[in-house]
């Protein structure tokens, strides 16, 4: 028997999270990510950790950027509803340049929504769901192996680039069980000399602060920042490509999404079809380049997501709309079944 | 070989639990597996189903939606999704509960008491295991120190003296005829 055990997602998240050095977790219960809450609530007090329902989702992100301040790995989670709660708390953390995980293990909107699986916050996790210009490194897990993986690479990159993540799952990778290999190495220690962990008589006090009322020092504040965008686009992109070499139809998904095309793109292969699929694994920063090199030799996009298409605007600006892009999608917490994807793609062949 | 299973039934029966030992038993086989479970309104009473894909190769999507062993504890389960089995698939019905027989012809079928012969080893609860046992027995097949290995990790420690009782349950479903 390998060392892989069975966890859910959600579980991953905990664990790889607490072995990436993680020992501050504040959140608040909701469906389908409250699993991980309760991991956290049961190991963190035997490692000398911190677990604490907090009276509210806003209350919650607000302590992880208080714990952000201190330079100490800190985290929340929620589903859609609360994460929409905690978007002033983001924008603060992402305007004192501070390095925090947020978990989304999104379900069906808008408003109190349903339960099931969705990938409809895309809009609000890659284009800000705050106010004012920042971003999160967004990255979106397909496997419960990936829940525990990104979840270490976001910690990693949050403090590299001192900057927010946030892993953008959904109801289905966030409740499925399957084989998991927990990561055995130790966290990566990164110098953190503006955290605040008190002067000891021996420097100048740091500040953690988003506000600037000098509208010139807070416009430098802004394009400093997003030149340490520009490296994130430039070094960070993630992606799987499948397929895609001779491909003439070219799915496009993430998460969930893309673990149905995969099994379309198979289909139609054998059925006489060039299909191929490109699994974002970062949806900011967008794997552009790559898309925009495949629009040379593809007919033509297939944008597949639990929304009612966003992701496919971000197709569209990739390519510069050289192909035609089109949109297969469920909504609400449905989720389609690879024969509708494989619908999807055997329509666009006709078409282009 | 990829077997997808859909266990499907009311909340209480143990779906989830014997679709979690159904993927121990393939992590135990070294093979890939998902188990995902319905955790929607039906948990909360009404129909609660899970699937679990046992494969040789990389699991797809964890969705079954064509399962090829449909494990039916309820009627309101087997009317939903009889029409879904793949042909050549096999469907498993606890004959205790439903008395309806199967109007697919394109299928192997097996009629299995379960609630009945949980209740004659003095395990009512256990008709999941009893089903499983069959269904074991019937597609998949396991060494008898798998079935162990398996029900370790599926019976928590605190419940440790609840081994033997669903080992019963499990060889009774796998001794029970055609």
């Amino acid at each position: 028997m390998s060392d892989k055990v069975l966890m859910k997602g959600n579980e991953a998240i905990a664990e790889a999270a607490i072995r990436a050095g993680c020992r501050h977790y504040f959140g608040y219960p909701i469906t389908p990510q409250t699993e991980l809450a309760a991991y956290m609530s049961k190991r963190m007090p035997k490692i000398g950790g911190v677990f604490l329902q907090a009276e509210s989702e806003i209350a919650a992100i607000n302590m992880v950027y208080g714990v952000a301040g201190t330079g100490k790995r800190v985290m929340t989670s929620s589903s859609s509803p609360g994460v929409s709660l905690k978007q002033e708390g983001i924008s603060y953390i992402a305007g004192s340049d501070l390095p925090a995980l947020i978990v989304n293990v999104e379900r069906g909107g808008p408003g109190l929504g349903g339960i099931q699986p969705s990938q409809s916050d895309y809009f609000q996790a890659v284009k800000g769901g705050g106010h004012g210009d920042y971003h999160l490194i967004v990255l979106t897990p397909a496997s419960v192996q990936e829940m525990a993986d990104l979840t270490g690479l976001a910690f990693d990159l949050a403090d590299k680039y001192r900057m927010p993540a946030m892993l953008l799952a959904d109801g289905t990778t966030g409740q499925m069980m399957e084989p998991v290999q927990l990561p055995e190495t130790e966290p990566v220690s990164v110098e953190k000399p503006w955290a605040i962990t008190g002067t000891g008589m021996k420097r100048k006090h740091n500040i953690i602060n988003s506000l600037y009322l000098q509208p010139e020092e807070l416009e430098r504040t802004n394009f400093e920042r997003f030149q340490r965008y520009a490296q994130v686009e430039e070094n960070e992109v993630r992606y799987e490509s499948f397929l895609t070499e001779d491909a003439d139809i070219v799915v496009v998904a993430f998460g969930i999404a893309a673990r149905v095309s995969k099994n379309a793109v198979l289909a139609a292969r054998k059925a006489g079809v060039r299909a191929g699929l490109i699994r974002p694994i970062t949806v900011w920063p967008f794997p552009k380049k790559q898309l925009e090199a495949l629009s040379h030799t593809a007919k033509g996009f297939l944008s597949v997501e639990l929304s009612m298409g966003q992701m496919i605007e971000d197709v569209r600006l990739s390519i510069h709309d050289k192909r035609p892009v089109r949109l297969c999608n469920r909504a609400g917490g449905m989720i389609p079944s690879p024969d509708e994807v494989l619908a999807a793609i055997l329509k666009m062949q006709e078409e282009v | 070989m990829t077997t997808e299973i859909l266990i499907a039934g009311f909340g209480g029966q143990g779906v989830l639990f014997a679709g979690k030992f159904l993927a121990y038993k393939g992590l135990i086989e070294d093979r890939q597996v998902s188990w995902l479970p319905s955790y929607g309104p039906e948990m909360r009473g009404g129909t609660a189903n899970c699937s679990v894909i046992l494969s040789d190769d990389p699991v797809g999507s964890p969705i079954v939606s064509k399962p090829s062993v449909l494990m039916a504890m309820n009627l309101p389960s087997l009317d939903k999704y009889e029409k879904d089995v793949l042909p050549g698939g096999k469907i498993f019905v606890d004959s205790t509960l439903i008395s309806r027989k199967v109007e697919r012809t394109d299928v192997d079928v097996y009629y299995i008491p379960s609630t009945q012969l949980a209740r004659e080893i003095g395990a009512p609860t256990l008709a999941n295991m009893v089903m499983t046992g069959k269904v074991i027995r019937e597609c998949e097949g396991i060494s008898d120190a798998f079935l162990q290995e398996a029900l370790g990790k599926v019976v928590s420690a605190r419940h440790a003296d609840l081994k033997d009782i669903n080992l019963k349950a499990l060889k009774t479903g796998m001794a029970f005829p055609d």
